[in-house]
């Protein structure tokens, strides 16, 4: 998209008045800093799905659509949480993040903040895994997705 | 040599050609109205109202072609300007509304008259700018014309905040502009075209269905040339009325809600439809699921979103309506394409038939004066050449059913949005577009006194313009759908305390004519026409129960109207 004050706008509210769902938004600039990018992730039916990306190309500040589900393509979310970190389930904590290789990178004697970053369904797996009353606070970046191999979304 | 935003304004404005603008001023763009003051090339027209600023520059674009140009104040200036321009969205109208707003630096600070403009009017323009820096002004008004008049055209707002208008640039106004996110296509595609006219050849009950991309496009004169070497019938929306002569014989009438029946039996039964830049707007579809059953649908679009979005087409071809036509009879001609003469004998005679039914006969001698009589007579008496604009109601519809527009760009009116109040603003536009013609407003008591402060700007300008007034004393629309399907509870469908609207036509140094029995409708209309110079207010007290006829009941398929 033009890397314009109102561009997220339009988005935005071409999914409102239209009734389309936004289940996640990214969007920053590139190195192109006249040009951002936006990873949106949408759901419907083929028809829908068509509709979408006729409409968003019809906007003036989309320089270029791509639809990341037409090819082999990596999806990326990266997650912060915090959690209750005491005693015993230090150790626990310290492990469960190993095995989802996690990141903590903050640790008070009470808490510790993990970073985790992969698909959604991993980052879901892992709040699964933990006590419900460990967690504190989550922060997740929403999806980033690029194509595999030769596909690329470029001008 | 450096220009103040307010001269760069105006420059910029010149160059693009513009002769008129609609407009109302306010403090935020009185920078912009001294510059204006200083120049003679262009002329303001000051309304009454900005909504009807917006309503008469659309007129005005739509009956000439041409973008029209609207200039608001700031706040209120522009939320009036709202309705005027999710107007001309709806109907696709190449328009430029510049919108004054507070200075940069108070901007979010909820100063005196600062409403959020480019927030309110995203959701009903092609795209609006707001411009932060002088120096950008001249390339976004560029832009803002490039954009409402290429591709689907529509309008665009550029909101001006009022020290940009003050601050001085170098000037100079580009003669061409680049955007790289915004490249509308032209050419359709020449495999998809050459199916489509494979379809041409082999259809046995074809029929062309065509919309106001017709007439947005130019592409009139190819339509008629196409649909005439194919002996095709035609059927055009609302939006559509002039790009096929509606005096032709293969002419099948308007489809849709109020279409004919043998249009839109026509469109049940045919094996191809040719659909021609429309939409199917679900007031041409009736229910979606029972729309055309047996057929092949071909759609020509410039738009791609506007292709299967509510009917899922078997051969879509994006591109400009005019392009494609003339491509198809390229391939026509270079081929030697003919269409099934024996099959389409055959449909012309199912046709016939259900033409036959008369399906907009009404009562000849009634006591009351039938509105659909004072349409034909106003079509009789002006030999169907007048440019007609008309309000949103029964009297639209009789308007658009019993007036034959042969030529493209005659017949004005608000389909999309259904925006009452639009008549009288927008024939204000089309008269200066064409100061010699016969202008005439098709309005009904309700729609009138949308916009009625605009009689004194037609005192101002000394507008001609002819008010056909359908005063049947009943928001009649609203009443036939009480009475059809509210078991007749006519809630605030009576407009009670009318004005006299002859004295208040009067009032504004008007003619003002009451006329109440059928015998003088000829007389009184011949009357009306003598008096070119003038505006006259032809105040009709028709039959205040007729209803529309044909129609289709929401939720019906196009084989199910209520005939009369
Ligand atoms: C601004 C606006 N408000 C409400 C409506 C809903 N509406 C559609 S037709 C109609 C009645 C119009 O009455 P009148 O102008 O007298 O025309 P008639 O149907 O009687 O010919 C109304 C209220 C509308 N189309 N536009
Ligand atoms: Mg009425």
């Amino acid at each position: 998209m033009e890397n314009e004050a109102g561009a997220l706008s339009r988005v935005a509210g071409l999914f409102s008045a239209r009734g389309y769902n936004i289940e996640s938004l990214t969007v920053a600039p590139t190195e192109d800093p006249s040009l951002s990018r936006m990873t949106l992730v949408t759901r419907g039916t083929d028809e829908i799905i068509e509709q979408i990306t006729k409409q968003l190309n019809k906007l003036i500040d989309v320089v270029k659509l791509m639809d990341m589900t037409d090819g082999p393509h990596i999806e990326r979310e990266m997650m912060l949480v915090k959690v209750h970190a005491e005693g015993e389930r230090r150790n626990e904590l310290k492990r469960l993040a190993d095995i989802f290789r996690g990141r903590i990178i903050d640790v008070t004697d009470q808490n510790y903040t993990i970073e985790l970053t992969g698909a959604g369904d991993k980052l879901d797996a892992f709040l699964q895994a933990l006590d419900r009353g460990v967690i504190i606070e989550v922060v997740r970046s929403g999806v980033s997705g690029i194509s595999r191999g030769e596909r690329s979304l470029k001008l | 040599m450096e220009l103040t935003g307010a001269e760069i304004f105006v420059r910029s404005l010149e160059a693009e050609g513009v002769e008129f603008i609609f407009g109302y001023p306010g403090g935020a763009v009185l920078h912009i109205y001294d510059a204006l003051y200083k120049q003679d090339k262009m002329k303001h027209i000051l309304v009454r109202h900005e909504q009807a600023a917006t309503h008469a520059a659309d007129g005005y674009a739509r009956s000439c072609g041409k973008p029209g140009v609207v200039l608001v104040t700031s706040g209120p200036g522009a939320t009036n300007a709202v309705t005027g321009i999710a107007t001309a969205y709806m109907d696709s109208i190449p328009m430029v509304v510049f919108t004054g707003q507070v200075p940069t630096h108070l901007i979010g600070n909820d100063a005196f008259q600062e409403a959020d403009n480019i927030g309110i009017t995203r959701p009903c323009v092609k795209h609006n700018f707001l411009v932060k820096d002088v120096r950008d002004l001249a390339k976004t008004i560029k832009k803002a014309f490039y954009v409402a008049t290429t591709g689907r055209p529509g309008p665009v707002v550029v909101d001006i905040p009022k020290d940009i208008t003050a601050n001085k640039a170098e000037f100079s106004y580009p003669d061409k502009i680049d955007m790289r996110s915004y490249n509308p296509v032209q050419i359709g595609h020449t495999g998809q075209i050459k199916r489509a006219v494979k379809l041409m050849q082999t259809a046995r009950r074809p029929i062309l269905y065509t919309g106001g991309g017709v007439i947005l496009g130019d592409a009139s004169a190819a339509l008629t040339e196409l649909a005439k070497i194919m002996n095709f019938p035609v059927t055009n929306t609302l939006m559509g009325l002039g790009a096929y002569p509606a005096t032709d014989s293969q002419f099948v009438g308007m489809l849709g809600m109020h279409g004919t029946y043998e249009a839109n039996m026509a469109m049940h039964h045919c094996d191809v439809l040719f659909a021609i830049g429309a939409r199917f707007d679900d007031r041409v579809t009736g229910h979606i699921e029972k729309f055309c059953p047996n057929a092949t649908i071909v759609h020509v679009d410039i738009d791609p979103a506007s292709i299967s979005k509510n009917v899922k087409v078997d051969v879509p071809i994006v591109g400009c309506v005019d392009n494609v036509l003339k491509a198809m009879l390229h391939e026509i001609k270079g081929n030697d394409v003919h269409s099934n003469a024996v099959a389409l004998k055959e449909w012309w005679q199912q046709i016939d038939e259900w033409r036959s039914k008369d399906c907009l006969k009404y009562e000849r001698d009634s006591e009351a004066i039938k509105p659909q009589f004072v349409l034909e007579t106003l079509y009789k008496l002006t030999e169907g050449d007048a440019f007609i604009t008309s309000d949103v109601g029964q009297h639209q519809m009789w308007a658009a059913q019993f007036y034959k527009f042969d030529k493209p760009r005659r017949w004005i009116n608000s389909g999309g949005l259904g925006t009452m109040g639009f008549g009288l603003p927008a024939a204000m536009g089309v008269q200066f577009a064409h100061p010699d013609a016969t202008v005439a407003c098709v309005t009904g008591e309700g729609s009138i006194q949308m916009c009625i402060q605009e009689l004194s700007t037609c005192t101002q300008y000394s507008l001609p313009v002819k008010i056909i007034n359908l005063n049947n004393g009943y928001l009649g629309m609203v009443r036939q759908w009480q009475e059809f399907f509210y078991q007749k509870r006519y809630a605030m469908s009576y407009m009670e305390s009318l004005p006299d609207f002859v004295k208040l036509a009067e009032s504004y140094g008007h003619v003002g004519m009451k006329i109440t029995h059928p015998g003088d409708v000829e007389g009184a209309l011949m009357e009306m026409l003598k008096l070119k110079n003038r505006l006259v207010f032809m105040d009709f007290i028709t039959d205040k129960t007729e209803n529309v006829y044909p129609m289709i009941p929401a939720g019906g398929g196009q084989n199910e109207m209520i005939l009369v």
